[in-house]
């Protein structure tokens, strides 16, 4: 994804570098703000662990292999801030050192791997692992989904730069001065390997890296966790539980007052039928016959609240929202009863 | 033979080395662009891509690549490192890139191999390409090659980036040679210890799990180092020292930059 000189016109260049500027001048103000200092040192050393991380020679899936870019195990632990310094000063490194990508392509590099990259990372993580604990298994799948989303942003926005090339920037014949490929082929080419491999490489070892530091060292977890410091002792299994079970009690409490929509729904569910409505469905095509299995059966049992309405309830919403009130205290006085069981089996079992 | 997963790394990380004391070694040298002041190297190379990627003839850009060979041979760098590290590399890169575009590009054909037919704009816009990469990888590579690290940066502060950019990227290379051999290390010692292959699955799994300890070291690390940098009374404020002067030599050198690349833009315009 390191694209060479040569491969994009000056003008896009100019433009990508003003981009990746952007990119630096706020991520350096922002932490300029917090504590520089002590940042100094924490980002070098992480943009030469990128750097040695993207040496890395990854087995993938497949037989073959990738490399990782660093930049989501990076958003995590720094931040999108510190994420989009270190892997700037890693990818400027690369080119102006050991000459691996170009000096006039160096803002486009940085501005999809670093800036880029770093968002798309930092965002898709704390999306998903919001309200997890540090060492809940899902901050592994989330760093798995946002390494891979990561890397294939950056991706897409280097095909797009290769695939405005040859729209823009050709000569009187019509030949392409840069890159040759347009949109319609340079996203395909480009794609086919980042969502395959390079999107793998880098999803391997994101989620490695915070499965690791989950057991090694959860501090470096806690910067991107979207807990404050002082609460961030406080995050454990049972903590994130009880948060869970809140915003579980909020989201049944919303479901059942819009229970009532149901009545929106026009016509009945195929299958679903009483022996009336049966004898109301056949007569459209035929005179109406309920088998006489199904007539003597569907009186084995008459519910309490047939078809959501109960006959007390005239309005046929607030019917709705009783029935669904009725169904979740129900589950919870079975639920609490399967519990209380339980318990006194478990005292049972210490006692002997 | 095929080179398993720690095989590769491990070589990947020699090779890296190897590479970086070779342009340290050449950087030392006596040549022309070793004679110049880093700052004037930077922007004049710097300015040699720019004219590259602004050429829009082939004519002038392959004068650009003879112009190229000719700095690197009066800075004493071997056309056989550049061949090595450079054009076949870069020939094999952008050749895969640039090789559909012979036969997908519309235009005048010039012959027909079965259901595939070569057009001359397809064979130009390949040409141009691989020898525009050529040519700018090469004048980035010289000055890769031929300027110390220490004098990129200071060139770098000549140009008004921040000092903390500065002295990030100033840390940031030393730390990648101690982590690059530390890691180096970790798969060396985990290769001894490894008797026959390794599943796919094992691989990933002992890959993560270096990154891991290389990250718990890297922020050890950084600790570590913060607290030497408060001990000698960093306070925030960085202090760079530049001690460059610029040589009528260095004037010349910075003339003739100027006129290659202005007229380099000019007549490949």
């Amino acid at each position: 994804m390191h694209i060479p000189d040569g491969y994009l016109s000056p003008s896009t260049c100019a433009v990508l570098y003003v981009g990746a500027g952007a990119g630096w001048y706020s991520a350096l103000k922002r932490l300029k703000r917090v504590l520089l200092g002590r940042v100094i040192p924490l980002i070098s050393v992480f943009a030469a662990f990128s750097f040695v991380v993207m040496m890395f020679n990854l087995p993938l899936p497949g037989g073959t292999t990738g490399h990782a870019l660093g930049v989501t195990i990076a958003a995590i632990v720094l931040g999108p801030s510190g994420a989009i310094l270190a892997l700037s000063i890693a990818i400027a490194i690369q080119a102006l050192f050991f000459g691996d990508g170009g000096i006039s392509t160096l803002g486009a590099n940085c501005f999809n791997m670093a800036v880029v990259g770093s968002l798309v990372a930092y965002a898709s993580y704390r999306l998903m692992a919001a309200g997890a604990a540090l060492t809940s298994r899902r901050r592994v799948v989330a760093a798995a989904i946002a390494g891979y989303l990561a890397v294939n942003a950056a991706a897409l926005l280097a095909a797009v730069e290769f695939g405005i090339q040859p729209l823009l920037f050709h000569d009187a014949n019509g030949t392409p001065l840069y890159a040759p490929y347009r949109l319609g082929v340079a996203i395909p080419a480009m794609m086919i390997g980042h969502l395959t491999f390079a999107g793998l490489a880098e999803a391997v070892i994101s989620a490695g890296l915070v499965a690791y530091l989950q057991v090694a060292d959860p501090a470096l977890l806690r910067t991107t966790s979207g807990v404050p410091d002082d609460k961030a002792e406080a995050i454990t299994a049972g903590g994130t539980a009880a948060r869970s079970l809140q915003t579980l009690w909020i989201a049944i409490a919303a479901l059942m007052l819009l229970t009532p929509l149901g009545i929106l729904a026009a016509g009945t569910a195929w299958g679903e039928w009483s022996p009336l409505e049966l004898a109301r469905v056949q007569h459209v095509n035929s005179p109406p016959s309920v088998p006489a299995g199904l007539q003597r059966l569907s009186n084995l049992w008459t519910a309490p609240f047939p078809a959501y309405a109960p006959s007390f309830v005239r309005s046929r919403g607030f019917g709705y929202l009783l029935s669904a009130m009725f169904g979740v205290g129900f589950l919870l006085a079975v639920s609490l009863l399967l519990r209380l069981l339980l318990q006194r089996h478990r005292r049972g079992e210490y006692s002997s | 033979m095929k080179r398993g997963f720690l095989e590769a790394t491990t070589m990947g990380f020699a090779r890296a080395l190897t590479r970086a004391m070779l342009s340290e070694q050449i950087a030392r040298q006596r040549g022309l662009l070793q004679s110049l002041d880093p700052r004037v190297r930077l922007f004049g190379l710097f300015l040699l891509v720019l004219a590259v990627t602004l050429s829009r003839k082939m004519t002038v850009v392959a004068a650009l690549f003879a112009l190229a060979l000719a700095i690197a041979l009066l800075s004493r760098v071997r056309i056989a490192t550049l061949a090595t590290r450079v054009w076949l590399v870069v020939l094999a890169f952008t050749g895969v890139i640039a090789f559909p575009a012979i036969f997908v590009t519309p235009g005048h054909p010039v012959a027909v191999l079965g259901p595939l037919t070569i057009t001359e704009q397809g064979l130009r816009t390949a040409a141009l390409l691989i020898l525009r990469v050529e040519a700018a990888v090469t004048f980035t590579t010289l000055l890769v090659l031929c300027t110390q690290w220490t004098h990129v940066l200071k060139a770098l502060r000549a140009l008004r980036l921040p000092k903390e950019a500065i002295t990030m990227l100033a840390m940031t290379h030393r730390y990648v040679f101690l982590l690059v051999e530390t890691a180096s290390q970790m798969f060396e010692s985990r290769r001894s210890r490894t008797v026959g292959l390794l599943k796919p699955a094992e691989q990933r799994h002992m890959a993560a799990r270096t990154a891991g300890v290389l990250l718990s070291k890297s922020v050890s690390l950084s600790n570590e180092v913060y607290l030497a940098m408060q001990s000698r009374g960093f306070r925030g404020d960085v202090q760079v020292l530049s001690d460059f002067r610029l040589t009528m030599w260095d004037y010349c050198g910075l003339l003739l930059f100027l006129l290659a690349g202005a007229i380099a833009v000019w007549m490949g315009r």
